[in-house]
C-alpha cells in the first residue's frame, strides 16, 4: 500500500512554518508538513538536517519560535497541561535507545503508561502488556531487566511500550539504527504490520536509506533545516535535486569554501 | 592584566548566574512536589505511596547501620572530650547536660544529613542524570507522566519522614554511647544518666533538632535533583553532578545548621 498524499485525507500531523533555534543558530527554517492517517511518514536527513529537533517539537519536548504544529487536531503549544496530557496518551514515541527504565523489568516498562492513565487491575494490564509483548515478539522475555537485552530486543521492547495504549500516532525515532540488516529487517517489517493490522499513523525518523525506501508511503528528505522534498518512495528515488541525489548514494557534499571565512576560523581567539 | 580582571569578573558574574537560576529551579521543584501531592489525585495523576515507600526504604532504613556506627562514635567522642575539658573545673559531673543538648541540637541532625547526603543526594544525582542521558525523561514526558510528580516528589516526601525518624534515631544511640563512655569513667549508673538526660533536655531542643532535619531533607533532594537533571556531556558529566551535588548539598547543610545555631541558640 503505497499511499499517497489524498487532500480530504484526515491530517494527524499538521507542522505550519515551523521556525526554530538554537542560541542564534536557526535549526529549522520554515517547515511545513501534512501527515495523513494510516500512512508511513519517513523524515529523513543526514546529521546535522535537523530532522532529530523537528522530531522533539512534534512531541512537544521543544517549544518553537515561530509556526504551529497540530497534532490530531489540536495546536500542542496552545492547549493546556491536562489536555496535552490527554492527547499524549494517543501517541506513543520509541526512542532510539529505547529509554527503557533501568530499575524495572521490561513488563513493568511495558505496564508503565497502562498503570499511571488507566484504573485498570494489574491482572488486566499485564495480559494487555503480554499482548504486546506478542505482537513485537518478546514474549517470555517480561521478568528480564534492560541491562540483559540485546540491541535488538530493546527496540522491540521500547515499541511494545510505545502501542501498549494502542495509540493513533506513533513516532519511532531511528528504529533500526545500530543493529545489523537482519535484525533491521524484522524491525522494519513490525512497523508495517503495526500500522497493516492497527491502523496506526506512523512517523519514522531515519538516516538508514535501506530501511526508509522499504517501510515509507512517503519520504520527506531534510536538509540543513529545510524540506527538499515530500514524496513517494519512488518520487524521491527519481528526484533530479542534487542535494537529494547526494544523500541517497552518500556522497559527501563539500560545503563552498570561503577563503575569508575559512581565514577567520583559524585565526580567531589568537 | 585588565584582560584577565575582565575574564574573572565575567566568569564570576556567569557563576553567580547559574548559582541563582539553579536556586530559582530548587523552589521550582519544591512547589511542584507540593502541587502534585495536593492536586494529583484530581488530576489523576498521584504521587503514589508505593514510590515513596521504595525510596523511604533506599534513603532510611538502608541508612541506619551507618548512621548508628557513627552517632555512637560521635556520642562517644562528645563525652570523651566533654570529661577531659570539665576536668580543668572540676566539673566533669556536668558532662551529661553539655552532651546531651550537644547531641539532640546539634550532632544527630548534622551527622544524620551530612550521611543521607553521602549516600542518597548523590544516588539521586546519578540516577537523574543518567536517566536524562537516556533519554528516559523525555520518555516519561511523552508518556503524559509528569517527571516531578514521578521521581521528584517521591523522593522529596520519602526523605521529610526518613531524616528526622533517622535523626531521633541518631539521638537515642549517641547518647547511648556517651552514656555507656560516661558510666565507665565516672562510674554513672544507666538510669542515674538517662535521668539527667531528661533533665537536661526540653522538648524545645528536640524540636529544633528534628526541625533542622526536615530544612536538611529538602536540601539534600533538592540538591541532588538539580545537579542531576542538568546534566550535561555523557557519563562524565553524571560523575561530575554527583560529586557537586555531595559537596554541595554538605555546604548547605553546614551552613543552614551555622545560621540556625546564629539564630536559635545565642
Amino acid at each position: 500500500m503505497n499511499a499517497t498524499a489524498v487532500p480530504n485525507r484526515t491530517k494527524v500531523v499538521e507542522i505550519k512554518d515551523l521556525v526554530t533555534h538554537y542560541g542564534k543558530r536557526k535549526i529549522l527554517k520554515n517547515v511545513s508538513l501534512d501527515i495523513y492517517e494510516g500512512e508511513i511518514m519517513v523524515i529523513m536527513g543526514g546529521s546535522g538536517s535537523g530532522k532529530s529537533t523537528l522530531l522533539n517539537h512534534l512531541l512537544g519536548l521543544l517549544k518553537p519560535s515561530s509556526g504551529t504544529v497540530r497534532i490530531l487536531g489540536q495546536d500542542i503549544n496552545a492547549i493546556s497541561e491536562t489536555e496535552m496530557t490527554k492527547l499524549r496518551t494517543r501517541m506513543g514515541v520509541a526512542f532510539q535507545g529505547g529509554a527503557l527504565f533501568s530499575s524495572m523489568t521490561v513488563g513493568q516498562n511495558i505496564m508503565l503508561p497502562l498503570r499511571e492513565h488507566t484504573g485498570l487491575d494489574p491482572s488486566t494490564m499485564a495480559i494487555m502488556a503480554r499482548l504486546k509483548m506478542e505482537v513485537v515478539k518478546l514474549a517470555e522475555f517480561e521478568n528480564l531487566m534492560p541491562a540483559e537485552l540485546s540491541g535488538g530486543m530493546i527496540k522491540r521492547a521500547a515499541l511494545a511500550r510505545a502501542i501498549v495504549m494502542d495509540p493513533k500516532l506513533l513516532f519511532c525515532d531511528e528504529p533500526s539504527a545500530g543493529l545489523d540488516p537482519v535484525v533491521s529487517a524484522a524491525i522494519d517489517e513490525l512497523i508495517i504490520s503495526l500500522r497493516d493490522a492497527m491502523g496506526m499513523s506512523i512517523v519514522v525518523v531515519t538516516h538508514e536509506l535501506d530501511s526508509a525506501f522499504r517501510i515509507a508511503d512517503r519520504i520527506c528528505v531534510l536538509d540543513r533545516g529545510d524540506i527538499l522534498i515530500v514524496d513517494t518512495v519512488e518520487a524521491v528515488r527519481n528526484s533530479s535535486n542534487e542535494r537529494i541525489q547526494n544523500l541517497l548514494n552518500r556522497r559527501l557534499e563539500d560545503a563552498a569554501l570561503d577563503p575569508d571565512d575559512y581565514m577567520r576560523r583559524l585565526t580567531i581567539g589568537i | 592584566m585588565k584582560a584577565r580582571l575582565a575574564r574573572i569578573a565575567e566568569q564570576t558574574g556567569r557563576a553567580t548566574v547559574v548559582g541563582v537560576a539553579e536556586i530559582g529551579y530548587g523552589a521550582f521543584l519544591l512547589f511542584e512536589s507540593l502541587f502534585w501531592l495536593i492536586m494529583g489525585k484530581k488530576r489523576r495523576q498521584p504521587v503514589r505511596l508505593s514510590a515513596v515507600m521504595a525510596e523511604g526504604m533506599e534513603f532510611g532504613v538502608r541508612a541506619i547501620p551507618i548512621v548508628a556506627i557513627l552517632s555512637s562514635t560521635v556520642g562517644a567522642m562528645l563525652a570523651i572530650q566533654g570529661i577531659h575539658t570539665l576536668k580543668t573545673f572540676g566539673a566533669e559531673s556536668r558532662v551529661t547536660f553539655g552532651v546531651a543538648l550537644s547531641v539532640v541540637r546539634e550532632f544527630a541532625p548534622l551527622i544524620t544529613g551530612i550521611v543521607v547526603a553521602g549516600r542518597s543526594g548523590s544516588a539521586l544525582a546519578a540516577r537523574l542524570g543518567t536517566m536524562r542521558i537516556n533519554q528516559e525523561i523525555d520518555a516519561l514526558h511523552v508518556m503524559g507522566i509528569d517527571p516531578v510528580r514521578f521521581l521528584v516528589a517521591p523522593a522529596l516526601f520519602a526523605m521529610l519522614v526518613m531524616l528526622p525518624l533517622l535523626t531521633l534515631l541518631a539521638d537515642l544511640v549517641a547518647l547511648t554511647g556517651a552514656g555507656l563512655y560516661i558510666g565507665l569513667d565516672l562510674g554513672m549508673d544507666m538510669p542515674a544518666y538517662w535521668d539527667r538526660v531528661i533533665e537536661a533536655l526540653k522538648v524545645d531542643d528536640l524540636a529544633h533538632g528534628l526541625g533542622k532535619s526536615l530544612i536538611f531533607a529538602v536540601l539534600v533532594t533538592l540538591v541532588g535533583v538539580v545537579n542531576g537533571s542538568l546534566v550535561e556531556g555523557g557519563a562524565e558529566g553524571v560523575g561530575k553532578a554527583t560529586t557537586r551535588s555531595v559537596v554541595h548539598a554538605i555546604s548547605a547543610i553546614v551552613v543552614t545548621d551555622m545560621l540556625f545555631a546564629f539564630v536559635l541558640t545565642r
